[in-house]
């Protein structure tokens, strides 16, 4: 049944590519077909994808295909259920986003292409998440990864975009080579191809091999999850795709990496030696502390967003990290909390930056522009787009009673807890990586002041601002199905918790959820022994009614005595726009407090008239240095080309040369065939 | 039901006493710089007064601007009800222990940060900026002086840890103690806005933070912002010394211990006024781009606070 119900799904998604393909000489109809599809795969797949986890016993779901040599196996455990899920919840709602935002680009744009590529793009993702053989896995891989390049490179005529999508592409590779190495490695010592086969057979390989497949998983799925330093590509590729991508491309497909992880680090290692989960919760702690540090000097809207993503990718990790720590010290039910932890935070990643990526797309259509200092004032204009935003601003700042405060409170208590479980210096790294949570955390919030109230409050800064309309009602509800989400997770946090149960139990062979869930399902515990207890529910609850019973009848009766006046404007004559706090000035502090690592460059260029108290024009510059790509990638570029460079002699360009070539190659080959 | 009494009975006592503290405080700092003050009652005499007022509310302002005062205030209230105050056993301690006072603090301070950029003048955004990046370098070393109280106990239960310290009145001598103390003290004074950090007293736009987001509230929810803060001062001082110095403080609510918890807790709070008082009087306030240092001091002392609890 839930087999049936899942390639259904696949088979829509098929059918959709091929149909929007087919219409792409009309653009309305293409649309229709591309979103509708879409929207029903999604559907289909969820049904399965719950179904398949809501089973009291883990379901296993094996299809096997194929021949002897390649079997296209699928298999829904409860793992894949969870990741399926997550993409299905956010792919439903970024379909039904779709009918209305890909209406601006009907006649201008080719809608059947983009079609194809979108229903190609979920079509991989869904079969990343539940192939189960290592080639299988890689094809939707590498389908996943160039119908994503096509996507992203949609508005190919601009040059950022081009280089965005090529950069994307080159890691992408790169990533794909290391994946492939290390599952050759694993399939040469057991003899197959097959996911079952390596199941704890990682663990049983020599310490070394063990360490050198667990970096070449660990890089090569980092590369697709934007791990510091792998993530140069993310902040340039998700801001140019068109929104509806940014969104899955942000929410899920960045997932896969961390689907990889899970998949490796729990499946295919049994207690894995002490350095990994340091190395994992090392890299966690700067992919998230980077993240956020970058994204506040981000001034695009979308690369804010796209830089919060390294951030949580960190804090996934953070999670991941310590639960590989926990299994070494052979502590299950911590490991378990740990797990859950990322898991959580990883549906509500997908979840609240799906929604803020929506979000930023309705903005963007609606004001023609990605930087936030033209925008301002749209709160008026676009009422529930900046309802939405603030919902996604709150939950993915980590505050209460929303979402991203119960996995980053879950994340906190697998860390304090970690304290105690060994006596080596290791344990510090525990509460350092807790304290350095709150700083990502806190930086976040203050990240999200300027994202929603630059774009959202205050006077209009520019013309399009101005005159802004709110996005039409298919988008709206895209993005209120993920608004809902939000709160749903938040409030209905101890009812969610039982979803983790099979995934630990067959990860881990633990049931966490009985012992997170306390007084009668009101309070969620971290499960230890007099834990701390939190209620995200019972905080709404109060919430709710105070303000029911005091804030809104007072507010009525204080609305009376009000009057509206205007802002203290310093005695000048009149407030405008352009006396308002920018993005730019908002985030100078950090600026200057951090600048040993942006390195600000500023260029102010002022023209005089009379005197040089009265400037009659003023230019300003700002940037700061990206780091990365100049003191890392830029040496290693550099090599890359000598070394190409010198590779020319052998490059005749004579076919008898290069047959040469492949005759010796041949005979190698032979040779150490024999040999061996 | 006793806890519905309880949580009654605290979230009265934050209300009636978070005016006293600020009122005490500052008669204390007059008369320090020998001046008479105003006495220790004006700030309820000011919130009456605000109560009563009509109020203007900028015409470049959002819903956000009206809602924000609500969100500052039951978000603060909530964070009081969830530490322990005259007994051990925090009212509202099933609903979140130490991380949630930090959380919900920070709640209200993401919407009056949104608020003050809600107007449009400069000011605001300027206190917006200012607030959210102090609070968030002052983070990390409350959340390692805390996670030592936490590792202490076992636990991030506000109940647990006071429990754990109830009995032991001289653990504030105990180096790991010493250290999570004075970080945490550090961050009081950057969180509630005193000196050096800010200045409660001045409106000069050049040292002001907190007074620059909120400069565009009048009336009663200039009244609302007023009382949340301090609350909120309220909230983190009592955190400190129950944590820190469980001297005095009772098991439960109930019986002649309530009005004995609630003596020592005047008496406690009455010390640490004095001392935050001395501290502003002879401080300068600091320039804005050396409060990172303070705050580093601060991070510094937490780390030395973990690494002392398995060093001594």
């Amino acid at each position: 049944m839930i087999g049936e119900l899942f390639l259904s799904g696949i088979v829509v998604w098929l059918a959709g590519a091929a149909a929007s393909l087919a219409l792409w000489r009309r653009p309305a109809r293409a649309r229709r077909v591309a979103c509708g599809t879409a929207l029903a795969g999604s559907l289909l797949d969820l049904a399965a994808s719950a179904a398949a986890i809501s089973g009291r016993s883990p379901a296993l779901i094996d299809l096997p295909f194929g021949n002897s040599i390649f079997s296209w196996s699928i298999r829904i455990d409860p793992l894949s259920a969870y990741f399926n899920l997550t993409l299905c919840v956010l792919a439903a709602a970024v379909s039904v986003y779709s009918f209305g935002y890909l209406k601006e680009m009907e006649g201008r744009r080719n809608l059947g292409a983009f079609g194809f590529f979108f229903n190609l793009l979920l079509l991989s993702l869904a079969l990343v998440f539940t192939a189960s053989n290592a080639f299988f896995f890689l094809v939707a891989w590498e389908v996943m990864a160039l119908s994503s390049y096509f996507l992203i490179s949609f508005e190919h005529e601009k040059e950022k975009t081009r280089n965005a999508g090529m950069l994307f592409l080159i890691m992408s590779h790169a990533g794909t080579g290391l994946l492939l190495i290390a599952f050759l490695v694993l399939a040469s010592a057991s003899g197959s191809l097959e996911f079952s086969s390596f199941h704890l057979l990682a663990s049983s390989l020599t310490p070394l091999r063990q360490g050198f497949v667990f970096l070449l998983f660990l890089f090569g799925f980092g590369v697709k999850a934007g791990l510091v330093p792998l993530h140069i590509w993310l902040p340039d590729a998700h801001p140019v795709a068109p929104s509806n991508v940014s969104a899955l491309m942000s929410g899920i497909v960045i997932k896969t990496g961390i689907y990889g992880m899970a998949r490796v680090f729990f499946d295919f290692y049994g207690a894995p030696p002490m350095w990994m989960g340091t190395v994992v919760l090392g890299l966690g702690v700067a992919s998230a502390l980077l993240g956020v540090l970058y994204a506040l000097m981000a001034h695009d809207l979308k690369r804010l967003l796209a830089w919060h993503s390294i951030e949580n990718i960190g804090i996934i990790l953070m999670g991941f990290g310590a639960a590989l720590m926990f299994r070494s010290l052979g502590q299950a039910n911590l490991a378990a909390l740990a797990l859950i932890a990322a898991l959580y935070h990883t549906l509500n990643h997908a979840i609240f930056k799906g929604l803020l990526f929506l979000g930023a797309g309705s903005v963007v259509q609606a004001t023609h522009t990605r930087n936030m200092e033209k925008m301002g004032g749209l709160i008026r204009r676009m009422p529930v787009t900046a309802l939405c935003f603030l919902v996604g601003a709150v939950a993915i700042s980590g505050l209460p009673p929303l979402n991203g405060f119960v996995s980053e409170w879950l994340t906190y208590q697998a860390l304090l807890a970690g304290f105690g479980t060994t006596q080596s210096l290791t344990r510090l790294m525990f509460p350092i990586a807790g304290s350095l949570l709150a700083l990502t955390a806190a930086l976040a919030a203050a990240c999200f002041v300027k994202a929603f109230a630059i774009p959202f409050l205050a006077l209009p800064r520019s013309e399009e601002a101005a005159e802004a309309r709110e996005a039409s009602n298919p988008m709206l509800a895209g993005m209120a199905v993920l608004a809902v989400g939000c709160v749903a997770l938040g409030f209905g946090a101890t009812w969610f918790v039982r979803v983790f149960d099979p995934i630990t139990q067959q990860a881990l062979g633990v049931r966490a959820s009985l012992a997170l869930v306390t007084a009668h399902g009101w309070a969620l515990s971290p499960g230890t022994a007099h834990g701390g207890t939190i209620s995200t529910a019972g905080i709404a609850l109060l919430f709710l009614i105070g303000g029911a019973a005091f804030a809104l009848p007072l507010a009525l009766r204080w609305k009376r005595r009000s009057v509206i006046g205007p802002v203290w404007d310093c005695g000048l004559p009149g407030l405008t726009a352009d006396n308002e706090y920018t993005a730019t000035a908002f985030s100078k502090p950090l600026r200057m407090i951090f600048s040993a690592l942006y390195r600000p460059r500023r260029e102010i260029q002022a023209e005089y008239e009379v005197s040089p108290h009265y400037p009659s024009a003023i230019r300003f510059e700002s940037e700061i240095e990206r780091t990365f790509e100049k003191r890392l990638y830029g040496p290693l570029r550099d090599r890359i080309m000598a070394a190409a460079n010198r590779m020319k002699g052998i490059q005749a360009g004579s076919i008898n040369i290069y047959l040469a070539y492949i005759f010796i190659t041949l005979i190698l080959l032979l040779l150490f065939g024999v040999r061996g | 039901m006793a806890r519905l009494i309880e949580n009654v009975a605290q979230l009265l006592l934050l209300l009636a006493l978070a005016p006293l503290v600020t009122g005490v405080i500052r008669t204390l700092k007059a008369r320090l710089q020998t001046r008479r003050g105003p006495g220790i009652f004006q700030p309820y005499r000011d919130l009456a007064k605000l109560f009563r007022k009509g109020m203007v509310i900028p015409e470049t302002a959002s819903w956000i601007f009206t809602a924000a005062p609500w969100v500052v205030f039951f978000s603060t209230l909530l964070a009081g009800l969830m530490i322990p105050m005259v007994a051990a056993d925090a009212p509202l301690g099933l609903f979140g222990g130490v991380l949630a006072v930090i959380y919900l603090l920070g709640l209200g301070r993401f919407f009056l940060a949104l608020s003050g950029l809600d107007t449009g003048g400069s000011f605001g955004g300027l206190g917006s900026s200012r607030e959210m990046t102090i609070s968030a370098l002052a983070e990390p070393a409350m959340m390692l002086a805390i996670f030592t109280v936490a590792i202490g106990a076992g636990s991030t239960g506000l109940t647990e840890i006071a429990g754990s310290a109830i009995g032991q009145n001289w653990r504030f001598l105990a180096p790991a103690q010493m250290f999570a103390f004075a970080a945490l003290a550090l961050v009081l004074i950057a969180e509630t806005g005193r000196i050096p950090v800010d200045n409660p007293d001045t409106h000069l736009e050049l040292t002001m933070i907190h007074e620059a987001m909120i400069l565009e509230y009048s009336g009663p929810y200039l009244a609302l912002v007023e009382w949340a803060a301090s609350i909120k001062q309220l909230v983190l001082m009592t955190l400190l010394i129950n944590c820190f110095w469980p001297i005095g403080l009772q098991p439960t609510w109930f019986g002649f211990g309530a009005l004995q918890g609630i003596g020592w807790l005047l008496a406690k709070l009455l010390l640490l006024s004095c001392a935050i008082v001395l501290l502003e009087t002879v401080n300068a306030k600091l320039r804005l781009f050396r409060v990172p240092e303070m705050l580093a001091v601060a991070f510094t002392l937490g780390s030395l606070a973990l690494v002392s609890t398995f060093l001594f």
